[in-house]
């Protein structure tokens, strides 16, 4: 493919798409306004339908009949990826996620797969209003045969970047159906190199079988045994990030960040090692608050350390609807200020 | 054998199969509940007859017929009823989640549709030439993903025959108060040719499916075939709130084992009973005899 060096997030899922309709012609990518010179709404699929033509099919606005289709593609032998322009219409493609494509694998005793990534960017920050800003993945976890990814900004090994990575493996070697949650903002995050984060120790913890799903650790290098550990995802990771660094060299308080890319199912082996040594586990996500992310990765650390977990919070979005004015809005999701001025209660 | 004892055998293989499974329900041998397609197997041999080998079916939650008449093995379909291992998924479907080489059927109306617009299109970009079959009622004519997808069928010129069973009923509602305006409209309406036929007789409905398998397979484009059909059983084990009366007379006029038993010679006729009724009494007692189930 190209030797182009992806710089952001958005640059890195557009190579990881490239890659994938290149080395697999069964590839399909269907959604809303793909088509050049528009690319889709966030510009993820931009190049995509003048390269591979055939592989890209711009469809009506029927995000159920879309998700439908590709799940019967899927069993067909394809390996369809189905952009939903907002995140939010997701709600109109859980019968399909939940009752059809999850179910295919188990309820025909293992005689067929429905390998389709459906992609989607969540998350508020750009004034989007009520019905265009949610972070809505924690209706979707839990859900038995669906896997849930979110890539997390770096660069990585491969030359497509770590979330360009993800994704393109997701869609060439995935065996079931795979909800791929992107954010709004984070389409804009650079990548880190690793010179970037000379300043960290980032270790990888390789998850998954058919491909990897890195489940990532990151401290400050030259910093004591952090007294807390910190979780996140997708785009909330880098304000975590931002807020450890914050922390370190503000209040000497250490943190040590834990980053899954596989949300679900929930496999958290690094993230209980981590709290055993810290003892104190907070979450951050941006959906809202009740019966989130974070209540199921506190209450799984919790029965896996018992006592060992001395010290637990959740940070989330306020419950309620999420405003245009950026104030307001500012308000209603958790951000860097929020999350240490958590940590300073915590420590 | 003749052509006409051949239908009739693959009607009654349905038949008997599904009034065993009815007579049989009561002792407890089966778990969960069934839908039966008595008095729609005219349907399902009708269409299926004309079935190439690498062609796809979807079906729905009456789809016993369809699963028997696309060749499935009455046996394993026992056995999957039963809830056993040697069932067509190991009894983890069930009665409405069957599959088997290209069938396919699933109980959430509508979906089916869907996945039988994206087999179509995987079947198309193929190019192999093989086509998809999809059956639905019209009670599932209420649901809006079928829209959608009959708008992606006509738009992308998908390979498929939508076979609608019009039996004017869904579950205990009747079409009067569930579907407005007219049913044939609806798919024309999306560009796609429809032929309607008002028959429970399996030599009108054969010829006619096999004209539109014959386009879709050729053209290259979908088809619909809307049925005005009879279901002469309730809608699953026992919830019929129609009188005997309408039943009665449903049965004298539309039952398609009837209007076919009287094309045969009483020789043929017995012999293909005695045939049906040892190949379906073998298959009932072989899956029960397997290991696994309620007892
Ligand atoms: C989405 C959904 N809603 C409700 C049901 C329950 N249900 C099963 S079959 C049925 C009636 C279907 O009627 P129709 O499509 O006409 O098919 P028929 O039973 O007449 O063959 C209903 C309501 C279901 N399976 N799926
Ligand atoms: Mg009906």
């Amino acid at each position: 493919m190209s030797d182009h060096v992806p710089r952001t997030v958005l640059d890195s899922l557009n190579l990881g798409l490239h890659q994938a309709m290149h080395d697999d012609p069964d590839v399909v990518l269907l959604g809303e306004d793909l088509l050049d010179p528009y690319g889709g709404a966030f510009k993820v699929a931009r190049g995509l339908s003048s390269a591979f033509p055939k592989q890209v099919l711009t469809t009506p606005i029927s995000e159920a009949g879309i998700t439908g289709i590709a799940g019967g593609m899927a069993l067909r032998g394809l390996r369809p990826v189905v952009e939903i322009m907002f995140g939010d219409f997701t709600t109109l493609i859980a019968d399909q996620v939940i009752n059809h494509l999850a179910k295919f694998n188990g309820m025909y005793h293992g005689q067929a797969q429905a390998p389709v990534v459906i992609r989607t960017p969540m998350g508020g920050r750009r004034g989007y209003g009520p019905t265009h800003s949610q972070t809505l993945e924690k209706y979707f976890l839990g859900v038995p045969g669906l896997t849930v990814l979110a890539p997390f900004n770096l660069l990585g090994e491969d030359p497509l970047g770590a979330p360009g990575q993800l994704l393109c493996e997701a869609i060439l070697r995935g065996d079931s159906p795979a909800l791929f949650v992107e954010h709004k903002l984070q389409y804009l995050l650079k990548l880190h190199a690793t010179q970037e984060l000379a300043e960290y120790s980032v270790s990888v913890h390789h998850m998954g079988v058919q491909f990897d799903r890195p489940f990532y650790a990151l401290r400050l290098k030259s910093a004591p045994a952090a007294q807390i550990t910190l979780a996140a995802y997708g785009y909330m990771a880098q304000l975590a990030l931002d807020a450890l660094h914050q922390l370190a060299y503000e209040d000497e308080i250490f943190c040590e960040l834990l980053v899954p890319t596989q949300l679900a199912p929930f496999e958290l082996a690094p993230l209980f090692e981590a709290v055993a040594r810290t003892g104190r586990l907070l979450t951050i996500e941006e959906g809202t608050f009740s019966l989130g992310w974070g209540a199921e990765v506190l209450a799984r650390t919790a029965e896996t350390l018992g006592s060992g977990l001395r010290t637990a919070g959740r940070l989330a979005a306020r419950e309620g609807v999420i405003p245009v004015a950026p104030n307001l809005e500012a308000e209603s999701l958790p951000g860097t200020a929020d999350i240490i001025r958590r940590v300073r209660e915590m420590v | 054998m003749d052509h006409n004892a051949q239908l009739y055998r693959g009607l009654l293989a349905i038949r008997r199969f599904e009034t065993l499974l009815m007579a049989q329900f009561k002792t407890g041998i089966f778990p969960g509940t069934t839908h039966t397609s008595l008095g729609q197997e005219a349907n399902a041999v009708g269409v299926l007859t004309h079935l190439a080998e690498d062609d796809v079916v979807v079906s729905n939650h009456r789809c016993h017929g369809h699963f028997l008449a696309y060749g499935g093995n009455p046996q394993a379909l026992f056995a999957e009823l039963m809830g056993k291992p040697s069932g067509v998924c190991g009894g983890v479907g069930g009665s409405q989640h069957l599959h088997w080489r290209n069938f396919y059927s699933s109980g959430v109306q509508g979906g089916t549709v869907a996945m039988a617009a994206g087999m179509a299109l995987a079947e198309k970009r193929a190019g192999r030439g093989a086509i998809v079959i999809d059956f639905m009622g019209d009670g599932t004519l209420g649901e809006g993903i079928v829209y959608e997808c009959l708008n992606m069928i006509s738009l992308w010129q998908l390979p498929i025959l939508l076979v609608l069973e019009n039996n004017q009923i869904a579950q205990t509602t009747p079409a009067s108060l569930a579907v407005a305006g007219s049913i044939q409209q609806r798919f024309a309406a999306f560009g796609i040719q429809t032929v309607e036929l008002d028959s429970s007789d399996v030599l009108e409905i054969l010829p006619l499916a096999g004209d539109l398998i014959r386009q879709v397979r050729s053209q290259r484009e979908p088809r619909a075939l809307i049925v005005t059909t009879a279901r002469l059983g309730s809608h699953s084990k026992g919830d019929d709130t129609r009188s005997p009366r309408e039943l009665e007379r449903l049965w004298q006029a539309r039952d398609p084992l009837t209007i076919q038993a009287g094309r045969l010679s009483e020789d043929t006729r017995k012999a293909v009973e005695a045939d049906v009724e040892a190949a379906i009494q073998g298959a009932f007692a072989a899956a029960l005899a397997a290991e696994g189930g309620m007892r």
